[in-house]
């Protein structure tokens, strides 16, 4: 076994890189993997001392080695898999174990003509032309060491070819398992996704993230998007890995005219969770929508970096990060809005909320404006604090037991955001999690403003 | 010999961690059936007095006692109070998102019938009240799948405040300002929702600044309090001697007298 990462100052250990190298025949794939060692071997690890890596502490992910972690499908990834399919909810359910493709506990059979859904070593192997043009391209090796590391480890991961005019009735599923195995040998995994969306386009993809209880592992993902004119996209990524797991994360869309492009971020496990997630309106008109729900507690650490770039007139774009932070749980949001000079008539409206459920819990918020045209809106609020307490005493004053209350304000400061998704499945799993945690009763939905009339009204 | 429901014995009353005192010896007994309307102009204290017998932990009670149905009513939480038959109508409801006006409703409903040894009520019975309810406020049932008071208008709220108020049942309702804000057949509509609770088994604590709502719910006693006191007590005729001739003359007369 080859250590990846391990001690103060070690890069990624040269014989490893080598070997990976070594492992595939194609040239092409063999280039990008270079260049993200080449990268990687410049800039190593990411260091306090930069800006972007300042407020995380990445220690405990550099003290651990790795080992790559092998695809077999195991009893422990079958009992994850049982609780975390969507099952018939889900168009199609692509499923990797460890990074590596699980053709039999995936399900493709719903898969509409003319669009691709499959595994990129497959992809890779039949050369398809999309992939050639986009893999590695848009999230670069320069946008985080980690994505470096990703392009330097390119194995597998999911390709979504959506051509010009594809509706899709139903959410494409793309779940990504991690088991170690055993709890002295954590493993790494580099999962990949490309997802092309040509003009005219209106789907929804969401990429699930989890583990083994309490397994030991490191996810080290990155999404590539490319959207064209004329779609609209609903993206949810939900991260409900293991606690004992590290999670990072590098995305970037590419926005073309007139296309709207959703977010929904959710991350509830993992005990170090770093996102990069970016988004550049490329056309007149794009508009962009960032959600994120960050629901932890324990010792557990998220920090979540967003990017709006503004690069094309009259685009406008909201961004609304909530966190509910418990124990000694830690956060950080910084949520970047760059606005190019050509991007006039830009409307940007950026929103962080922050409930602290404990007095050790820590959140670190910062709206970072970069601004280059003259006429433009760009606002942004943050707010950071215990449950309002006069929402509690006017609850407690109808009788609702304060524990009730403190739950039920927890929940629906929560669900201002999960009500949001559209993807019902997404929707239902957190909205699920989140009634678990507080003890409401699952089949009813407290923010579901729409339930009364249904019944007997 | 009537029953006393509310008994307030010399209540001081200062903001929780502060110096500043507010109530300085309420005496008040309110029995079973009557109206009792408390006037007086902002700052006399009229509000808090409301907020400590809700059970409002910003106030801290210093000296004096209250009993309620022969309890003592200080050593109650807010929900306990709530439980026991205590509803405060808010001056300003508290906007909640995020949360259903239905689903709130429902278990403040239940919160009260599980301390009471009953069963949670079923949604056909809830629906029932509800319903009935709205109509008597002339509410529109949209209302329900709103989230509670949120991006409603200042009377929607009160409007809120008073159809919580008649599905609740309350023995004891403390109506705090609930015509501020109001057009006047809003007033109405709120004011006759309110006496449709009047009954020999309960009664009313109604708080205002103005007389205009005694118009709509005759006030068996009206107190004046000034300065974290009760004052002056009399019937109805006084809300319109202080809506002709303000405060002023009441604050003489004590001088006077003292």
């Amino acid at each position: 076994m080859t250590t990846l990462v391990q001690g103060r100052n070690t890069k990624v250990d040269v014989a490893t890189m080598r070997e990976s190298l070594q492992q595939t025949e194609n040239t092409w794939i063999k280039q990008i993997r270079r260049k993200g060692m080449d990268h990687f071997n410049k800039v190593g690890f990411p260091s306090g001392r930069e800006e972007a890596w300042r407020h995380i502490n990445l220690t405990p992910l550099r003290n651990t080695a790795f080992t790559l972690a092998t695809g077999e499908v195991t009893p422990a990834s079958r009992a994850v898999l049982s609780k975390s399919s969507f099952g018939k909810k889900a168009l199609v359910e692509l499923v990797f174990v460890n990074g590596l493709y699980a053709a039999e506990l995936s399900s493709l059979t719903r898969l509409p003509q003319g669009v691709q859904v499959m595994n990129i070593a497959e992809a890779v192997k039949a050369e398809h032309p999309v992939l050639l043009d986009y893999l590695g391209k848009v999230v670069k090796p320069e946008l985080t060491p980690f994505a470096a590391i990703n392009a330097e480890f390119i194995n597998d991961g999911a390709f979504i070819h959506l051509p010009r005019g594809t509706t899709l009735e139903g959410v494409i599923h793309l779940l990504f398992i991690s088991t170690s195995a055993n709890a002295d040998a954590p493993t790494v995994s580099h999962p990949h996704v490309l997802i092309v969306a040509e003009d005219n386009v209106h789907a929804a993809i969401v990429e699930s993230y989890t583990g083994s209880p309490d397994a030991i592992y490191w996810t080290n993902a990155v999404t590539e998007v490319v959207v064209g004119r004329d779609c609209m996209i609903d993206h949810n990524k939900l991260q409900q890995e293991s606690l004992g797991a590290f999670h990072t994360a590098a995305m970037h869309v590419e926005l073309e005219r007139n296309s709207h492009f959703i977010s929904h971020n959710t991350t509830l496990g993992g005990r170090l969770t770093r996102n990069d997630l970016s988004v550049r309106m490329a056309g007149e008109y794009a508009y962009a929508i960032l959600n994120g729900l960050v629901v932890i507690g324990g010792n557990q650490v998220c920090d979540n970096h967003t990017l709006l770039h503004h690069d094309a007139p009259n685009c406008p774009s909201h961004e609304l990060y909530k966190h509910v932070l418990d124990d000694k749980a830690y956060a950080v949001f910084k949520g970047q809005i760059y606005v190019a000079q050509e991007a006039q008539k830009t409307d940007s409206k950026q929103t962080s909320k922050t409930l602290l459920l404990s007095g050790e819990a820590n959140m670190n918020s910062q709206p970072a404006l970069e601004i280059y045209a003259d006429d433009v809106k760009c606002t942004h609020g943050s707010t950071i604090g215990p449950v309002d307490q006069q929402m509690l005493f006017y609850l407690r004053s109808r009788g609702i037991g304060i524990d009730a209350a403190l739950h039920l304000l927890t929940y629906a400061f929560a669900a201002d955001v999960t009500r949001r998704i559209t993807a019902e499945p997404v929707r239902a799993r957190v909205e699920d999690v989140m009634a678990a945690q507080h003890g409401l009763p699952q089949d009813l939905r407290i923010t579901d403003l729409s339930a009364f009339d249904a019944e007997v009204l | 010999m009537p029953e006393p429901l509310l008994v307030i014995e010399n209540l001081h009353a200062k903001v929780a961690g502060s110096d500043k005192v507010i109530l300085k010896g309420v005496n008040l007994t309110v029995n079973k059936g009557e109206v009792h309307a408390i006037m007086g102009k902002n700052g006399s204290g009229k509000s808090t007095l409301a907020q400590v017998l809700a059970g409002r932990e910003v106030y801290e009670v210093t000296e004096g006692s209250v009993h309620y149905q022969g309890r003592d009513l200080l050593e109650l939480k807010a929900e306990e109070r709530a439980r026991e038959g205590i509803f405060l109508a808010f001056q300003y409801p508290v906007e909640i998102p995020g949360v259903s006006t239905s689903y709130f409703l429902r278990a403040a409903v239940n919160a009260v019938r599980t301390h009471r040894g009953e069963r949670e009520i079923s949604a056909p019975d809830f629906l029932k009240i509800v319903k009935q309810k709205m109509q008597l406020l002339h509410m529109d049932k949209s209302f329900m799948n709103r989230a509670v008071n949120e991006g409603f208008s200042g009377g929607e709220k009160k409007r809120n405040e008073i159809f919580q108020m008649a599905v609740m049942d309350p023995i004891l309702a403390l109506m705090d300002e609930t015509d501020s804000g109001l057009d006047i057949d809003a007033l109405k509509t709120v004011s006759h929702g309110a006496d449709s609770l009047r009954g020999p088994e309960r009664a009313i604590v109604l708080v205002t600044h103005y007389q205009r709502m005694l118009n709509y719910i005759t006030p068996d006693f009206v107190h004046v309090m000034i300065d974290g006191r009760i004052v002056k007590t009399g019937d109805k005729d006084l809300a319109l001697e202080l809506e002709a001739k303000g405060y002023d003359w009441i604050e003489k007369e004590l001088a006077v007298g003292a």
